[in-house]
């Protein structure tokens, strides 16, 4: 999927080359038009049931004395974009900052790099893993799924079992991108931290639900929310998703689902069938775990989610109040109050069996 | 001085006891006021006449605060039988007419004398041609109680050379070391109002100050007016009943005052109940209160006007400005000639912007204020100038006087500069001389703003063009790559757009500004 993509990158980058290139002939103001990625430009997508970007569109005009320079940026990014696609290399944004000093492309700081390198995303449609850029990687996947990889050259065709490595096998650009060839799994559990993910390899948990793990590390960095949507899409895995009892937990859950506010310039990217498994709020009580009182910080968050239009759906709302209710928060490690197995024996087969009911 | 009629009053006595109303109440003041006095007197020689001034001053230390003072001009020269008079005998001159001039009566020179006479026992020796065959040398004192000149030495001696102008020495006992920045900071302002002057000053410790012309246009020199009937007071008016030979009030008044013509006589006299034919003389003390009063209401008398005022112009000024500081910007302007109780004068002023003009707090602000082309030195903060400079709302006009390298010149002339003190070191703040200053300053101040603002428009433009320049070829190259096309495409085109547009933006800023 992305090497047919890497193809469609190339092919955009060299039209609008070629577009600067002959307005510049012509004697014209060489310019580009992107969407506009101003919150006012942000909107909830009913049918993809994600954030799109509107018809607004923001001018980067060399005509005009404070965009020539932000357009000089972009075509510098989109320039090493190409080089690095062609030539089949990766890069991360920092390398992509630090390239950035060789060719007197002034960047403030890496934060503006950063804005140049979203840029050129809505400008092509595609996350900049499509023109290889690839954040720094922390999400890791373990399973009985056979994969081949793609790239890089030297790894082409080398396949690989994801169930091999007790430690999980980090979700990088060449496990995102390979071949699916066999999988024996048949749902995948997305789970937000490390200590659980591991704790469900010491379980088996793979085995006796028969599943796919992955580790998000926290929000699910791009590359691993583009594996969760091919494990859904290409080979049909129903997703379970796993996070702490309060409002980042949660969001994590809704960002993988739904996508972030960030990335509404980009699809491809949610995992809409996707389900939140807990814990939920209610799961405080349901399973008596021990927990915590929000703090401030919380509250606010919970006050803000409550008016994201991702967030309309009764199940989300309700706990949200239920949140607003308690006041109390609880972690995924909660469980281990009731024994080192609890979480994998009482509680997992439980809600899977609440959400199957609906 | 030779031209006029001098009436010796017994003078010298008096300012013998009163020195330090002229300026000579120290040895550190006497010394400055003493170069000042001498240098006036040697310019005006020179200026009165439209000679170009080369004035040379040399100032010799001997010893025990002895100073012995050498100054030479170029100018008109004294006759040979004036020279006693002239620097003998404490003058009371040019009898009832006004004019511009730096001193009043010729008085400061004569002075000077005195006070070397008095305090090194010195004698004055003079030197002076008016340019014919000989030249003539004086030495000579001032019996101070018969107010007369004393002749010790006289000589009269060929003059092959044509020679034309006075040299004039004397010691007196002074204070150089002290006095020397207020005499160097003398030299320098007077030079920035005398473009067309040679000025050169030797000091004691051999230091040469030399400030050449850089022009040989000078102002028309003032002309000599009667007095205007605001500007007398009852005793002027009885001393001139007692030297005039007319024989009735209708030619005493058009005979002796500025801008009085027969009709004016006529109807001035009817309003103040004096008969047309009477003979001045016979006038009793209470018709003259009377007149004099008449004259200070009386509103049909014409406006003096400034024929007697000799300005320095606007192009001079701006000419010794950027000699003195070579700024980025001088605004100069003159305004028309006013009039404060029937003395006419003139303001005259400048605002210089940047070049070696330094950034100054604003409690020490450069301003140069001149008066009949006198640099006043003294009481800057006393001054109506820097009254006006005050009152002023400079943000009005973008000026900030604490953060931009600015100076200001302020110069009055006046037949009769309105001193506040004797000393003559401040002017006082007449509503009409403030009125002026305030007009030449905010006139001078919008100019600087309008080549600020112009200024900054071309640097903004400089600036546009630069990023495009910067920016322009980068943009070519990456779409080169992009495209992946084998050269550059041709930006020389959209650039000479760019160029279009900012000289456009230039052409549209020069036409606001005018």
């Amino acid at each position: 999927m992305l090497r047919k993509s890497n193809r469609e990158v190339l092919s955009k980058l060299s039209e609008i080359g070629n577009e600067i290139y002959s307005e510049i002939e012509r004697g014209e103001f060489p310019r580009i038009r992107i969407p506009s990625r101003t919150t006012s430009n942000i909107v909830f997508d009913e049918e993809l049931g994600q954030f799109v970007l509107g018809d607004q569109r923001s001018l980067r005009s060399a005509a005009n004395i404070k965009q020539i320079r932000s357009l000089t940026q972009l075509l510098w990014v989109a320039s090493f974009a190409k080089r690095l696609v062609s030539e089949e290399k990766s890069s991360t944004l920092r390398d992509l900052y630090y390239h950035s000093l060789n060719y007197g492309i002034k960047f403030r700081d890496q934060t503006e790099s950063d804005d140049t390198v979203t840029d050129l995303e809505t400008l092509l449609g595609e996350p900049r893993e499509g023109f290889n850029i690839f954040p720094k990687e922390r999400s890791a996947i373990f399973g009985d799924l056979e994969i081949e990889y793609t790239t890089p050259e030297t790894h082409k065709g080398r396949r690989v079992n994801l169930g091999s490595n007790p430690d999980g096998v980090m979700v990088g650009l060449s496990v995102a991108q390979a071949d699916f060839l066999s999988c024996k799994a048949d749902k995948v559990f997305v789970i937000e931290k490390n200590a659980v993910f591991r704790r469900f390899i010491e379980e088996r948990v793979y085995d006796k639900f028969n599943a796919i793990l992955i580790d998000t590390a926290g929000q699910a960095p791009r590359l691993a929310r583009l594996l969760i949507r091919r494990l859904n899409q290409e080979l049909g895995l129903p997703v379970y998703l796993l996070t702490d009892a309060d409002p980042w937990g949660m969001h994590i859950a809704m960002v993988i689902i739904r996508g972030s506010a960030n990335a509404a310039h980009l699809r491809e990217l949610t995992t809409v069938k996707a389900k939140w498994v807990g814990l939920w709020a209610t799961d405080i009580k349901r399973f008596s775990l021990p927990s915590f009182p929000l703090t401030k910080l919380d509250e606010e968050r919970i006050r803000l989610l409550e008016e994201d239009m991702r967030y309309r759906d009764f199940e989300w709302q309700s706990e949200l109040q239920e949140f607003k209710k308690t006041k109390r928060r609880a972690e995924l490690e909660a469980f281990s109050a009731h024994g080192l197995t609890a979480i994998v024996d009482k509680y997992l087969p439980k809600k899977l069996k609440m959400i199957e009911e609906g | 001085m030779s031209r006029e009629k001098f009436q010796s009053i017994s003078a010298a006595d008096f300012f013998y006891r009163n020195r330090e109303i002229a300026g000579f109440d120290n040895p550190v003041r006497a010394t400055y006021t003493i170069i000042r006095e001498l240098v006036e007197n040697a310019l005006d020689a020179c200026e009165q006449y439209s000679i170009p001034p080369d004035v040379r001053t040399k100032l010799i230390d001997e010893g025990n605060s002895i100073y012995r003072i050498r100054v030479e001009d170029n100018g008109i020269g004294v006759p040979y039988d004036q020279v006693p008079y002239a620097f003998g005998q404490i003058l009371f001159g040019s009898k009832y007419t006004l004019r511009q001039s730096r001193g009043i009566f010729g008085l400061g020179g004569k002075m000077a004398v005195l006070y070397g006479q008095i305090t090194a026992h010195s004698s004055v020796k003079v030197l002076s041609s008016t340019g014919g065959f000989e030249k003539y040398f004086y030495e000579l004192n001032i019996n101070v109680q018969e107010n007369k000149p004393i002749i010790r030495r006289k000589e009269v001696t060929p003059n092959p050379g044509r020679w034309r102008g006075t040299i004039i020495e004397f010691s007196f006992e002074g204070d150089y070391i002290r006095a020397k920045p207020k005499v160097v900071e003398y030299f320098r302002q007077t030079s920035i109002l005398l473009p067309y002057a040679n000025i050169l000053f030797i000091d004691p410790d051999g230091t040469l100050y030399r400030f050449d012309k850089i022009t040989d246009e000078m102002p028309k020199p003032a002309e000599t007016v009667k007095p205007h009937p605001y500007g007398v007071d009852l005793e002027i008016v009885h001393r001139m009943i007692n030297a005039t030979r007319s024989s009735t009030m209708v030619d005493f008044l058009v005979n002796n005052f500025h801008r009085v013509g027969a009709a004016t006589a006529m109807n001035f006299l009817k309003e103040a109940k004096i008969s047309q034919n009477a003979n001045p003389r016979t006038l009793d003390s209470k018709d003259l209160l009377r007149l004099v009063n008449k004259m200070k209401e009386y509103d049909g008398f014409q406006p003096p006007d400034a024929q007697c005022l000799s300005p320095i112009g606007e192009e001079l000024l701006k000419k010794g400005i950027i000699r003195e500081f070579r700024p980025e910007y001088v605004a100069v302007t003159q305004r028309g000639a006013s009039a404060y109780a029937g003395y006419p004068f003139i303001v005259e002023a400048a605002i210089a912007y940047g070049g070696d003009i330094p950034i100054t707090p604003q409690d020490e602000m450069l301003v140069f204020r001149f008066a009949n082309k006198i640099p006043l030195l003294y009481d800057l903060h006393s001054d109506v100038t820097m009254k006006v400079i005050k009152k002023i709302n400079w943000q009005r006009y973008r000026l900030d006087l604490s953060s931009m390298p600015l100076a200001f010149f302020v110069h009055i002339c006046a037949t009769k500069v309105p001193y506040k003190t004797v000393g003559k070191e401040y002017i006082a703040d007449r509503p009409e001389v403030e009125y002026e200053i305030e007009w030449a300053l905010k006139t001078c101040a919008r100019d600087v703003r309008n080549h600020l603002a112009k200024k900054e428009k071309a640097d903004i433009v400089q600036r546009r063009l630069s990023v495009f320049e910067k920016y322009l070829p980068m943009i070519a190259q990456f779409s080169t790559e992009l495209a992946g096309n084998g050269k550059p495409p041709d930006y020389e085109k959209v650039l000479r757009r760019v160029q279009a547009h900012a000289k456009e933006v230039e052409q549209r800023s020069l036409v606001e500004a005018e």
